[in-house]
């Protein structure tokens, strides 16, 4: 993770929310009580990046600081903390490509080369302003590995050439479909469903009575357990190995 | 239920109290617990991991700095918890906190200031491995700005947060903040902002590692080159313990040292980086003005000239003592003058309305500065403590912070660091309403007077009238001394308590500087106003050349308060005694001394040779109790009869004129700090922030 600091330059001097967001300011705002209203930080910062064109500006952060009356350096520390907050400008269609693990074996390194191919180095700004990407830590839908973020939505299942024609009809301001890319419902499998597609599940033809597992059973005689007692000695974590000293210097 | 706990400790059983954290237990069983992040005076973070004990049974070694007594449960068998603090375990677990710290710490102890002094060096000795296993990269952090006190060299960092607790908690002005995350996490204020706290230099202190380091001082000395002194300060009439570290014959440094009853552990950034005032603007040798112009001449010389210049006759002389003069040279002073016949003889600010009538309650900190931890409710009068008196203001707000402290002022309304009832800003506002319903009923209540209140027209109106609504407001009870006034000038009680006051006819400062004598003594006064003087031949005695050295006809130079051992009375009316670090510079004596001399000229020789004689003269006969017989305690509510029955309120009272500040400049308040650099450049970013606010 690189060292993250203000675009300060881009930032420019000021900066407000749109008439539009003061509702959902309210609203978070409402959620917390009149003198805990520093619980709203990220709430806040969450919206002002969306109102700044998807990047935290400076002057944002001061204007969302001053909001909730917070020293500046305590709204800096929560904005540099949380890699969501991005720091730099970014293009009108920002790319979050998950690089970690699951999406990395089915296939990132190859996105990532498509995505510096097609627009140029991590968070650089394409000249059109349209496009811009990183790469982000896992984003939670490893079933549809590899996947990215554009903006607020998932394109999942990628490939190197889906990718590269996402963003090519991003360029040129076409229509994209976010979901998996392939022949797929959400995270079912490919090509359809290979389970409980037997028709006598469903027209009632296996209905029969049955036991259930886990049922109560009847009561009967009493068993030793049932009165209380012990089987054994109760399980203890007082009982520990003690580290020796050969372990420790050498 | 019982608010004690039994633990056993490294075998032994003992009882604490539940509230008190495990690594406070194992202190009193007198266990040694290595610690970064941990402070007595700040809020536990948890964070260095450093203080790993043992429990036995738990999963985990425990940071006993953030565990508290009462949170442990009992063995099985009912016995108290074993903690261990020795052993291979805890020793390998400390071992192994220590070796991630020093992984991403350089080895460039050679080079740094911390060397010597520092917690990480000291603590990697006792509990570290011998040798480094870590053959990746060391990771490096950008230096930071933090203003000309202190310097960063971030690499350094191992993220105690000592610092950020600090400036939060104790200074109460949140700039400094720990960025990012991991390992990329950096310690900075905002945007690399300059510090704005005067006490900002304790993040010094603090830093258990070379990242913070004084600024000034940087390359300048190692801590075993230096000798150290214990004195007290001089910056404001607080009296801090102070620590002066000398090399050869200069001072290389001042640290705080602890005085619960006084700073605690903290200083002032004006008291820390005053010294390097101390070796610039010095006057080493007596002069003469002779053509309009000051020579250079030998004491005898200087000697006989200020013979002359007091040949005047005594109605014709005029003494005025300054900020800080030092109750040795007072008491010699006024000893002398009195000989002489002199009445117009004067230590306080011009238009001074206190003091004369020598009851010394009237113009002391009763309550003491710690009183303000029993007090509930403080009203402030005319006098803004976070610059008068800033490590005081700190504790104001620790009170307020960790207390049910509340504070309400009349006066200019400032940023205190912490809130505050405003009843107004002219001194009319005693008389109100508002002011008396605060006071009333709270616990302890405590009314404190700033000394630029007293030296107004309506002076002895606002402290007449701030007496009585403490009497009203049962501040003055058996026992609760609530009614005090705050001093600005480290030599004024002292000064005061030697008698340093008009005589029956005499006159005072204002008059004295009014043109009207022939012959005018300074004795470091440079913070009165010396334009009227006419054309007055001035003689001034003190260390630096300032407005009075430069107005002055004759200079005979004395000994700063670091080069002399001399007695110092704080705003309590605590008497404390500094101690010599260095000798004084160039053929400067120390200011009693000059006027024995002078005595002797005169061929009537004071009654004492050496300063111990003096010293012994001030103590009084045995038996004799006089205010210097003891040291180092303030007398508190001692005197609180004296403060029963007030002053005749004079006609008019308390006026609508608003207060003005008493303090423009923080750093700039007297000869040694105007000579120094450091407190020059402190003082134009401060002018220059000033500013910019208005600006907005």
């Amino acid at each position: 993770m690189a060292l993250r600091r203000f675009d300060i330059e881009a930032g420019g001097h000021s900066f407000a929310f749109k008439p539009e967001t003061e509702e959902k300011i309210a609203f978070w705002r409402g959620k917390y009580p009149a003198d805990k209203q520093r619980s709203a930080v990220i709430p806040l910062l969450w919206l002002a990046q969306k109102d700044n064109g998807g990047w935290l500006s400076e002057p944002a952060m001061r204007v969302v600081a001053d909001m909730l009356e917070m020293p500046y350096i305590r709204v800096y520390e929560v904005a540099t903390f949380y890699t969501m907050f991005r720091l730099q400008p970014v293009g009108k269609f920002h790319i979050q490509l998950c690089g970690t693990t699951p999406c990395q074996l089915r296939g990132a390194e190859s996105l990532k080369e498509v995505c510096t191919r097609e627009i140029g180095k991590a968070m650089y700004v394409t000249d059109d302003q349209r496009l811009s990407w990183e790469e982000v830590e896992c984003l939670g839908a490893c079933t549809n590995a590899p996947m990215a973020q554009i903006n607020d939505d998932y394109f999942e299942d990628l490939t190197a050439e889906s990718l590269g024609q996402i963003i090519s009809r991003l360029r040129n301001g076409a229509d994209v479909t976010p979901g998996p890319q392939v022949d797929r419902v959400n995270s079912a499998p490919e090509g359809g469903t290979s389970v409980l597609s037997d028709p006598k599940l469903f027209d009632g033809s296996r209905n029969s009575l049955s036991a259930l597992p886990n049922l109560p059973k009847p009561p009967g005689p009493a068993t030793p357990e049932a009165t209380g007692q012990p089987a054994a000695d109760a399980p203890t974590n007082t009982k520990r190995e003690e580290p020796s000293s050969k372990d420790i210097k050498s | 239920m019982t608010d004690k706990f039994k633990v056993n400790i490294d075998g032994q059983e003992l009882e604490v109290p539940k509230a008190y954290t495990l690594m406070q237990a194992c202190e009193e069983a007198g266990a040694e617990i290595p610690r970064f992040c941990y402070h007595e005076r700040l809020s536990v973070a948890g964070n260095c991991r450093m203080c790993l004990v043992e429990w036995e049974g738990a999963p985990k070694p425990i940071a006993s700095c953030a565990q508290i007594v009462g949170d442990l449960r009992p063995n099985r068998d009912g016995s108290p918890p074993v903690i261990r603090t020795k052993g291979a375990y805890v020793e390998k677990a400390r071992n192994g906190v220590m070796e991630f710290l020093l992984i991403n710490h350089p080895l460039d102890c050679p080079i740094c200031d911390q060397g010597g002094e520092c917690d990480l060096q000291d603590q990697a000795v006792a509990y570290g491995r011998a040798t480094s296993r870590y053959d990746e990269n060391k990771r490096a952090v950008e230096d930071k700005y933090m203003g000309p006190l202190v310097k960063t060299i971030m690499t350094r960092c191992i993220q105690c947060t000592r610092c950020v607790r600090f400036v939060a908690e104790v200074a109460g002005v949140e700039e400094i903040g720990m960025i990012s995350r991991g390992e990329t996490a950096e310690i900075t204020t905002y945007l690399e902002k300059s510090l704005t706290s005067e006490l900002s230099g304790n993040v010094i202190d603090l830093c258990p590692v070379g990242a913070l380091t004084s600024k000034p001082y940087a390359f300048n000395a190692r801590p075993w080159e230096l000798r150290e002194t214990s004195s007290v300060d001089v910056m404001d009439a607080m009296g801090a313990a102070i620590r002066l570290d000398a090399k050869g014959d200069a001072v290389m440094r001042i640290l705080p040292e602890t005085n619960e009853e006084i700073n605690e552990e903290w200083l002032s950034d004006k008291s820390r980086f005053v010294w390097d005032g101390l070796a610039r603007q010095r006057l080493d040798r007596p002069y003469v003005r002779k053509d309009g112009k000051l020579l250079p001449v030998t004491w005898p010389e200087a000697l006989e000239a200020t013979k002359e210049a007091l040949s005047a006759g005594p109605d014709q002389i005029g003494v005025v003592a300054g900020d800080l003069i030092e109750v040795e040279q007072a008491k010699a002073a006024l000893d002398f003058f009195r000989g002489l016949g002199v009445k117009n003889t004067d230590c306080r600010p011009a238009g001074a309305q206190y003091g004369a009538d020598g009851v010394r309650e009237r113009y002391i900190l009763n309550p003491t500065l710690m009183g303000v931890e029993e007090t509930g409710a403080l009203l402030l009068v005319g006098t803004n403590p976070r610059v008068e008196a800033a490590v005081w203001n700190a504790r104001i707000r620790k009170a307020w912070l960790w207390g049910d402290l509340k504070v309400a002022v009349i006066g200019e309304a400032v940023d205190l660091t912490y809130p505050y009832e405003h009843f107004g800003t002219s001194p009319d506002a005693l008389n109100s309403e508002a002011a008396a319903a605060f006071l009333k009923g709270a616990r302890k209540p405590m009314i404190v007077v700033g000394e630029a209140a007293a030296c107004r027209p309506d002076g002895a109106a606002i402290l007449a009238a701030a007496q009585k609504l403490a009497q009203y407001s049962g501040a003055i009870a058996e026992g609760w001394a609530g009614f005090g006034m705050l001093h600005t000038a480290a030599g004024r009680v002292g000064a005061l308590d030697a008698g340093f006051v008009p005589a029956d006819g005499g006159k005072a400062t204002g008059d004295i500087l009014g043109g009207s004598l022939k012959t005018v003594v300074l004795l470091g006064a440079d913070e009165v106003d010396l334009s009227a003087l006419g054309a007055a031949k001035v003689v001034y005695v003190g260390s630096h050349g300032d407005a009075g050295a430069s107005r002055a006809d004759i200079v005979l130079p004395s000994a700063a308060y670091s080069e002399m051992s001399a007695t110092y009375v704080n705003t309590e009316g605590r008497v404390q005694m500094s101690t010599r670090a260095v000798q004084p510079k160039g053929e400067a004596r120390e200011g009693w001394a000059i006027f024995r001399a002078l005595s002797a000229l005169f061929g009537t020789p004071l009654p004492y040779d050496t300063a111990d004689e003096l010293r012994g003269v001030l103590r009084g006969r045995a038996g004799e109790n006089t205010v210097f017989s003891g040291r180092g305690y303030a007398p508190g509510a001692k005197g609180v009869s004296a403060l029963m029955s007030g002053p005749a309120a004079p006609a008019g009272g308390p006026g609508r004129e608003p207060f003005k500040r008493a303090v423009s400049d923080f750093y700039l308040t007297n000869p040694i700090a105007r000579a120094s650099r450091t407190m020059a450049e402190c003082s134009a970013l401060a002018t220059s922030l000033d500013t910019a606010v208005a600006a907005e």
